[in-house]
């Protein structure tokens, strides 16, 4: 472990900004402004990740607020996802990776040895690229994280399930066939019951993984409004490759370039006045 | 290049070629298996039909002939060499092909054989008399004759023309009676054998354990003694219905001889197939299938049905199908799921695959000795010690027959479901695993589900295999006859330790073993159509659960 950045969200808050610590290393994200005023969710200390022999993230270091949307964008495998799948441990399942540092959510190690995955991952949910629901009826895929913790009541259920639909904004679409295969819906359908199924069992931190990606532009247009209506609730972040898109639905934004977060900054900030070239060259689509 | 090379060379380019050769292959299969199919079909299912009874007047010298009387079971045509060679006698000048007629003649008890060669061009006419009568009986096989007269306790009761109609009713009660008096025997009679049965060993226990107290033996003769009392008034009954049965008698005239006493006891059936029409004929051609299929065999299995054949078939294979795919599943499971890939899971996957092709037998004596000999006798020894030396689980059985055809086919049910298991979409195991789940919920909720068509895939692949397999069986539970069906009325109604009869071994039994080769041959035909219906039953049930599956499960295709 080579150096600590102590900054805890109650210190944050009384600095002034953009002399607050700088994180390490020189390449990340140094100007941190308002984000300071929110309490922190997650944070990521002197993160490395290493495929085998392969360094796939450098030293990341970032802070990331709670009950916001912060977005990472950067060019095809600049390990934004891999860094994603971080937060809920989900890279635990590849074979021969490798993690160095800590991330806290809310100030826990999710890494420490006491650390239940599976709890973890109740608290972190996660929506990936593809829409992928399980061959059940579009009742039992939301159901089923819930039935994971045990025999429920039915009606506990039968609420639990409409409320997550309803936050999904797919209720009114469903609510006549509960009892269909989930697999007759459309592509967006799908991934907005995906997301049904992620914020039905109540998790404060949510993971889309470029979930727009394989949808047409009216599925995104509503997925978009669903983040937007669901970042009173969550925590959410968000990976794409659309910077139309994380301009639009995230409060924070994230450069990422070859494994290291070049620049971290509220979404305004990063995208009319970046700090670094890269970042600008990026986002004025000199390269990506 | 000329034109032709040109022309030549297109023609290959353009794949027509491969694609003859590929409907000629596809062609060959088609017509192998249909025409395999149709054979069997065709002389198994013809011998159900009820053909002409012949009366044939056959020249046996210049100036003799005589009377044979019989249904045509075979047509042959020999060359004048081989003629001369098998029947003695130098074949007759002018003919290129002697023609030869086999005669089921019957009337095994009265004549020398119940089949005989005539020679076509020693017939001198055929006539088919409405009157000839062909009976079934349980004993010495068919009879062919015409009915003279009917007689009860002795008394004359019909003749002539009135005695066919006298005979129906009669032959009605009899077969009335015989069904009591089986009943009779099977059920109370049964029972009653079955608890003597149980009180022998209950003693023998006793003694075992040093525990035969005066008053625990008494109290178990007791027992045996109220049981005996039953067992004698049950005794009575039945020959008081023997002795209904024993009532009628009828008489038959023959070709060679008046007057044949047949018994009704013996009859199981009388007709007089050149009396019916076609529609009557096809009415009895299916009342002769299910006869077949629903009654048990007589006479060394050349006579009667095969249902206890049938039966012991479909349940030797449930039961193989009930041990052999969770045990797979398990399997395959653990090495696609849990185990690390390597060296050597592969060496396992090898070792699996090649299990499939040891020969078939070794797995029989592989059963006999591992599950018959080594735990059927451990078995015995810690629970069945009062039995002994008798053996109850330490013999052959058709629980050891369905376990070493488990182990013959889990191969196919691990490789299957392991192809299965590949399949699934890792999207889908990461939604579930996001979600919170287990690896073990994951596989239990989402992943076997969604790999239960390609279970089932090896489940019909299995079926397949152990519904033909034979020579495994003879070692470890097939017997050529057995007296109880697996299955009865008695406690614990399953009787997982009795041996069982099986259509493939009864088809090597009835065409190889038997003692009535003409007899027994369209049996063999019948039989083995049986056994193929039989396999593409329990397959299309197991592929219609399959397909259901499918339709449940569709996976995320786009």
């Amino acid at each position: 472990m080579r150096s600590k950045t102590d900054i805890q969200p109650g210190e944050a808050k009384n600095t002034t900004p953009v002399s607050v610590a700088v994180p390490r290393p020189p390449t990340a994200a140094q100007n941190q402004t308002e984000r300071r005023d929110t309490p922190v969710c997650l944070e990521v200390k002197n993160l490395n990740l290493y495929y085998g022999d392969k360094q796939a993230l450098h030293d990341i270091n970032m802070q990331i607020p709670e009950r916001k949307v912060t977005a990472f964008i950067g060019p095809s495998g600049c390990g934004k996802s891999t860094l994603l799948r971080c937060f809920n441990r989900m890279n635990d399942l590849v074979d021969g990776v490798r993690i160095e540092g800590h991330i806290l959510l809310d100030g826990a190690d999710i890494h420490a040895p006491s650390v239940d995955v599976a709890s973890l991952r109740r608290h972190v949910g996660m929506v990936f690229q593809k829409p992928n629901p399980f061959p059940k009826s579009i009742y039992e895929n939301v159901a089923y994280g819930l039935r994971l913790k045990g025999p429920q009541p039915r009606r506990e259920l039968d609420e639990r399930v409409e409320r997550a639909l309803k936050s999904a904004a797919l209720w009114d679409e469903v609510k006549d066939r509960l009892d269909d295969s989930a697999m007759g819906l459309s592509g967006g359908q799908q991934q907005r019951l995906v997301i049904a199924r992620a914020v039905a069992v109540e998790p404060s931190v949510i993971l889309l993984d470029e979930p727009a990606s394989a949808l047409d532009p009216i599925s995104t247009l509503k997925i978009e409004e669903l983040i937007y209506e669901l970042k009173a609730d969550y925590t959410i972040l968000i990976v794409t490759h659309n910077m139309q898109q994380a301009a639009r639905v995230s409060d924070y934004t994230a450069f990422m370039y070859l494994g290291e977060l070049v620049e971290f900054d509220n979404t305004d900030q990063l995208f009319t006045n970046p700090r670094h070239k890269q970042t600008e060259d990026y986002i004025t689509g000199r390269y990506g | 290049m000329s034109p032709e090379q040109g022309n030549f060379r297109t023609w290959w380019r353009s794949g027509a070629p491969w694609i003859w050769l590929n409907a000629g292959a596809v062609a060959i299969s088609l017509v192998v298996v249909v025409g395999l199919l149709a054979l069997i079909a065709a002389r198994g299912l013809a011998h159900f039909w009820p053909q002409d009874i012949l009366q044939i007047t056959y020249r046996t010298s210049v100036e003799t002939t005589e009377v044979v009387i019989g249904q045509l079971a075979g047509t042959e045509e020999v060359t004048p060499e081989r003629f001369a060679e098998s029947a003695g006698t130098p074949a007759p000048t002018g003919l290129e092909s002697i023609e030869r007629w086999l005669v089921k003649v019957g009337n095994r008890d009265r004549l020398p054989a119940d089949f005989r060669w005539l020679n076509h061009h020693q017939i001198e006419s055929i006539s088919t008399p409405t009157e000839l009568v062909r009976v079934e009986r349980t004993e010495w096989g068919d009879f062919y004759g015409t009915l003279s007269a009917v007689l009860e306790e002795g008394r004359l009761v019909a003749e002539g023309a009135a005695a066919w109609a006298a005979l129906q009713p009669r032959i009605d009660r009899v077969k009335t009676l015989r069904e009591q008096a089986r009943e009779l025997q099977r059920g109370a009679i049964g029972r009653i054998n079955h608890q003597l049965e149980g009180l022998r060993l209950e003693r023998r226990s006793l003694e075992l354990k040093d525990k035969a107290t005066p008053e625990a033996l008494a109290d178990i003769e007791l027992r045996e003694q109220q049981l005996a009392d039953e067992y004698a008034v049950l005794q009575q009954e039945l020959n008081a219905l023997y002795a209904a049965i024993d009532r009628d008698i009828i008489l038959m005239d023959t070709a060679h001889s008046e007057g044949v006493r047949v018994p009704l006891s013996h009859v199981v059936e009388a007709t007089q197939p050149n009396a019916l029409s076609t529609i009557e004929k096809l009415g009895r051609y299916f009342h002769n299938i299910w006869t077949f299929v629903s009654t048990e065999p007589r006479e060394a299995n050349t006579e009667g049905g095969v249902f206890p054949a049938i039966f012991g078939t479909v349940m030797m294979v449930l039961l193989m199908s009930v041990m052999v795919t969770p045990f797979g599943v398990i399997a395959a499971v653990y090495l696609r799921e849990y185990a690390r890939q390597g060296a050597v899971i592969r060496l396992i996957r090898i070792a699996v695959n090649n299990l499939a092709g040891v020969p078939s037998i070794v797995y029989g004596v592989f059963g006999l000795g591992f599950f018959v000999y080594l735990i059927g006798g451990t078995v015995d020894e810690a629970l069945f010690p009062e039995a002994l030396p008798a053996p109850t689980f330490g013999t052959p059985g058709i629980l050891w027959a369905s376990m070493t055809l488990a182990i013959l086919t889990v191969p196919v049910v691990i490789v299957s479901t392991e192809e299965g298991l590949s399949r699934i979409p890792r999207a889908v195991r990461e939604g579930s695993l996001a979600l919170g789940a287990t690896k073990f919920e994951t596989l239990w909720k989402v992943v076997l589900p969604m790999a239960s068509p390609s279970i089932m895939t090896g489940v019909i692949l299995a079926i397949a295999r152990a519904a033909g397999e034979v020579a495994p069986l003879m070692l470890v539970g097939v017997v050529k006859l057995a007296p109880e069906l697996p299955f009865d009325g008695n406690f614990p109604y399953l009787h997982l330790d009795r041996k069982f009869m099986h259509l493939g071994f009864h088809i090597y039994d009835v065409g190889f073993q038997s003692p009535n080769v003409e007899a027994a041959r369209p049996l063999v035909y019948a039989t083995a159509f049986l056994l193929v219906a039989v396999i593409i039953v329990l397959n299309l049930t197991v592929i219609l659960m399959r397909n259901h599956l499918r339709e449940k499960y569709r996976a995320l295709e786009n």
